[in-house]
């Protein structure tokens, strides 16, 4: 085995159980600070797919901006008789049967995959005119609608999370 | 060289452990972080498939996958307050008002 493939099996397995470990616990701050771990792995799985941008992305609004906005809501609510309930709803062994079969429809999918022809993205590329310059080209010039229409999202989503979250005052 | 395959193998195990979790829980905001799971599950994809098809739309796809997630969390988690103001509760199984 190869140190590749080592490395690719490291993350692999640590990412599997940290996601299945995080499902299970009770108490949400557990969850949160198991998921930060996962996303630096993920964040690893990516540098070694030579997406520097993307995994930096990754810390810096998933682990860092989002992770953060869960803990605080967290904390914010009071959850200690929550905790102390059951955690899973009462027909829970379904959730089973779907995804069991969800993995076979997946795995059968990824069985029969044929990969289709190669682009121009090659390594080459990257290492002359460094990553996040070849991604934010390709996302200023033909991406550049949906570049829009996401800033767009975010706008709504601010003004949207403040409508919904701030105390109604009667006058 | 790690094929592939193995990579879609991992995001759709770690998307089906998402799925378990966001159809299983009651508590309201681990059913979130199960819909985060399962956005990291597609991005993993998105992004191995990027680098071995040698086309930068992948990535381009994940960076708005992660754009969404950020929004999506920003109204869910305002939604998960303003549920626990007015009912005590975040589990999903007790929020029954529009039930026919």
């Amino acid at each position: 085995m190869s140190l590749l493939e080592i490395f690719f099996f490291y993350h692999a397995i640590v990412i599997v159980t940290l996601a299945a470990f995080i499902i299970t616990r009770s108490n949400p701050v557990h969850s949160i600070v198991l998921m930060l771990i996962l996303f630096f792995h993920i964040a690893g799985l990516y540098l070694f797919l030579d997406a520097e941008f993307i995994a930096a992305i990754q810390v810096l609004v998933y682990a860092g901006a989002i992770l953060v906005l869960f803990l605080f809501v967290v904390l914010l609510l009071n959850l200690k008789a929550e905790m102390a309930s059951r955690l899973y709803i009462i027909r829970w062994p379904l959730g089973i049967i779907v995804i069991s079969m969800l993995l076979i429809v997946m795995f059968a999918g990824v069985k029969s995959f044929v990969p289709g022809p190669k682009g121009d993205f090659t390594i080459q590329l990257i290492a002359q005119e460094t990553h996040t310059a070849a991604i934010g080209r390709v996302l200023y010039t033909k991406f550049l609608f949906p570049f829009e229409v996401a800033s767009l999202l975010l706008l709504v989503a601010i003004v949207g999370a403040i409508v919904l979250a701030k105390k109604h005052i009667k006058t | 060289m790690v094929p592939l395959q193995w990579y879609m193998y991992l995001s759709a195990a770690l998307f089906s452990i998402g799925v378990f979790g966001f159809l299983t829980r009651r508590n309201i905001i681990m059913m979130f972080i199960s819909i985060e799971l399962m956005l990291n599950g597609v991005n993993i994809s998105l992004v191995a498939m990027s680098h071995y098809l040698q086309d930068p739309r992948g990535q381009i796809l994940t960076f708005f996958v992660i754009t969404v997630a950020a929004a999506e969390a920003a109204i869910g988690l305002a939604i998960i307050i303003s549920v626990f103001r007015n009912k005590e509760t975040v589990h999903v199984d007790e929020l029954t008002e529009s039930k026919g």
